[in-house]
């Protein structure tokens, strides 16, 4: 984990290498910031200064926020997003934890067969399944509940795999122990084994929430009324509709976005960590 | 004896405790993948229109359909098109960004956070801001342009520019997620091997080549594989970058995906549509066959 020592480049002083190296960082960063600059910008202006080419705003306003929070219901789409993110997030990092455990550390026929089973439905695009989907929903009247957006989502082919590969390196020592101290099955999955992979087990928490935070070909399916749709549907058929309002299209966005920039810029270490861990186990 | 029997016992008992908590998991990935999946490929024999009541057998007929249908072809190309030209351009940058911040000694957890904040927010979203630096005249791009004295660009709106032009917003979102992972490859990378290669005389380019780029091949292949899932599946950036979602203009963008979802959820065509999803999975399977031979092969020196 130790740096690297510099590959030698001698015929450079180490400053100049340094300041090249911070200034190509520098721009690369900047292209990276400046799109959520110009989408700040642009939903603080006016709607009359759209097309004048100024940068930043003359007259900044919010006036443009309180537009679409009054067209359209935006606290009501967080909190869809939130319910469904959270809810399919826990069954995830439940169920995807357990399968995990019992494939790493108990000896059963078909243990290998099942694996391969589980993993091989990683193959089918979720494109393919999204018909069958919808036409169970239409009969069970699934359309427009959280459980409708939901249920495709409770338990993820990768995440048991990752949990898999961290349950494994649990010593079975540990757990024989314990059984002798006599504690129950689901005690050694719950007690024993889910505290020693939190790493793994907060990386797919992550994962899963970000995915099902940001997710859109699913949720624009099953969602028809407006209150039942997810920030990201929701935003997009607000900008849709909004035409050429690139004011108010760009004050949702900033909506749509700021809270997760918020949460990142809180937990950045950890997320990042986690999503390094998961490429390499994965 | 006695000892021998209960042993057995203990073990049966945990081989059910197994099954139990194998119970409810089997049955989502049989109910939710295996069944639905079995379930499209029957639906893409009928013409299944969810609105009326018969749904008559076609045969193979939709499959016939699919492949007279230009737009199908066009929606396939650009498919192809978003894969060769995204997921290189995201391996190239990101191996190169995390090259430079490896040697960064100072700020590398900011700029590491600076490269991830778009991956982490959401892609409609994205795609909209993209759409409005896209946009003609007005949009930033143009203003830049226009400030430089450069002639105006299309690009959103030029056939011949705009799936590039969803290509560098798709690039630039997904970039940051490279970069995290190629940097927990090199950083898993022993000194001692660097070491060991300087003292035979190797620096800069062949320390790279020789060194580096080898033992990284496993976090290529894996961002490879990741890559090109990915992009065969685009779909919200193009819903949300082009007019109406409709792929357009003149079909420039559309991606099977969308070309799915059009005829499945606009049409309301499910037997045609569960037909695309088809040709898509048997896409996804050859390159992840191919894709694991590749691997395979690489491992041998």
């Amino acid at each position: 984990m130790a740096e690297q020592t510099q590959p030698s480049a001698r015929p450079l002083p180490r400053w100049t290498t340094e300041t090249i190296l911070y200034a190509v960082l520098l721009i690369g960063g900047i292209v990276m910031v400046i799109p959520f600059i110009w989408m700040l910008a642009t939903s603080l202006k006016p709607a009359k200064e759209i097309f004048l080419g100024n940068f930043f705003p003359l007259a900044p306003t919010f006036e443009n926020y309180q537009i679409v929070l009054k067209k359209v219901p935006f606290a009501r789409w967080y909190l869809n997003s939130l319910i469904v993110a959270t809810l399919t997030t826990l069954s995830v990092a439940f169920f995807d934890s357990l399968v995990g455990f019992t494939l790493a550390k108990y000896e059963f026929r078909g243990k290998n067969v099942i694996f391969i089973f589980i993993l091989s439905t990683l193959m089918v695009p979720t494109e393919m399944l999204i018909i069958p989907w919808f036409i169970l929903s239409n009969n069970f009247h699934w359309v427009d509940t959280y459980w409708g957006i939901m249920f495709p989502g409770m338990m993820s082919a990768f995440g048991i795999f990752l949990m898999k590969q961290f349950m494994e390196g649990i010593p079975s020592e540990l757990l024989d122990a314990a059984r002798i101290d006599g504690v129950s099955e689901f005690g050694l999955f719950w007690r024993i084994a889910m505290p020693l992979v939190r790493p793994a087990l907060a990386a797919l928490c992550i994962f899963t929430f970000l995915g099902n935070w940001n997710a859109f070909l699913w949720p624009v399916i099953i969602t028809e009324k407006m209150d039942m749709r997810t920030i990201p549907v929701g935003l997009s058929f607000f900008s849709g509709e909004a035409g050429a309002s690139w004011e108010l299209i760009m004050a949702g966005a900033a909506m749509a976005t700021i809270p997760v920039l918020i949460v990142f810029v809180i937990f950045q270490r950890q997320i990042i960590k986690g999503i390094a861990l998961t490429g390499l186990k994965g | 004896m006695a000892v021998r029997s209960r042993g057995l016992t203990l073990r049966q008992r945990r081989t059910i405790w197994a099954y139990v908590f194998l119970l409810v998991p089997l049955l989502f990935f049989i109910g939710i993948r295996v069944a639905p999946t079995l379930f499209a490929m029957s639906v893409s024999l009928f013409k299944w229109d969810i609105l009326s009541p018969t749904k008559p057998w076609l045969g193979l007929e939709n499959y016939q359909t699919l492949f007279n249908d230009p737009v199908f072809w066009k929606a396939l190309t650009n498919t192809l098109l978003y894969v060769i030209l995204s997921v290189p351009l995201q391996l190239v940058v990101g191996l190169f960004i995390a090259l430079l911040l490896q040697r960064a000694t100072r700020w590398k957890g900011f700029f590491r956070a600076l490269y991830f904040i778009p991956f982490v927010t959401s892609t409609v979203a994205i795609s909209w801001v993209w759409r409005w630096m896209y946009e003609p005249t007005f949009g930033p791009l143009n203003q830049l342009l226009a400030l430089l004295h450069l002639p105006e660009q299309k690009f959103l709106a030029d056939p011949d520019q705009a799936l590039f032009a969803i290509v560098i917003a798709i690039v630039w979102q997904a970039v940051g997620f490279y970069i995290i992972i190629f940097l927990a490859g090199l950083e898993s990378i022993p000194s001692d091997f660097y070491d060991a290669a300087k003292i035979d005389g190797a620096h800069g380019w062949n320390l790279f080549r020789h060194i580096t780029l080898p033992l990284l091949n496993p976090t290529i292949v894996f961002l490879t594989v990741i890559g090109t899932i990915t992009a065969i599946q685009v779909f919200t950036q193009v819903l949300n970058m082009s007019y109406q979602g409709m792929g357009g203009p003149l079909n420039s963008t559309k991606s099977l995906v969308l070309f799915i979802y059009q005829q499945g959820f606009s049409s309301f065509k499910m037997g045609y549509a569960a037909a695309g999803t088809v040709v898509l999975f048997v896409i996804i399977l050859l390159i992840t066959l191919i894709q694991l031979r590749v691997t395979s092969r690489r491992v041998e020196y």
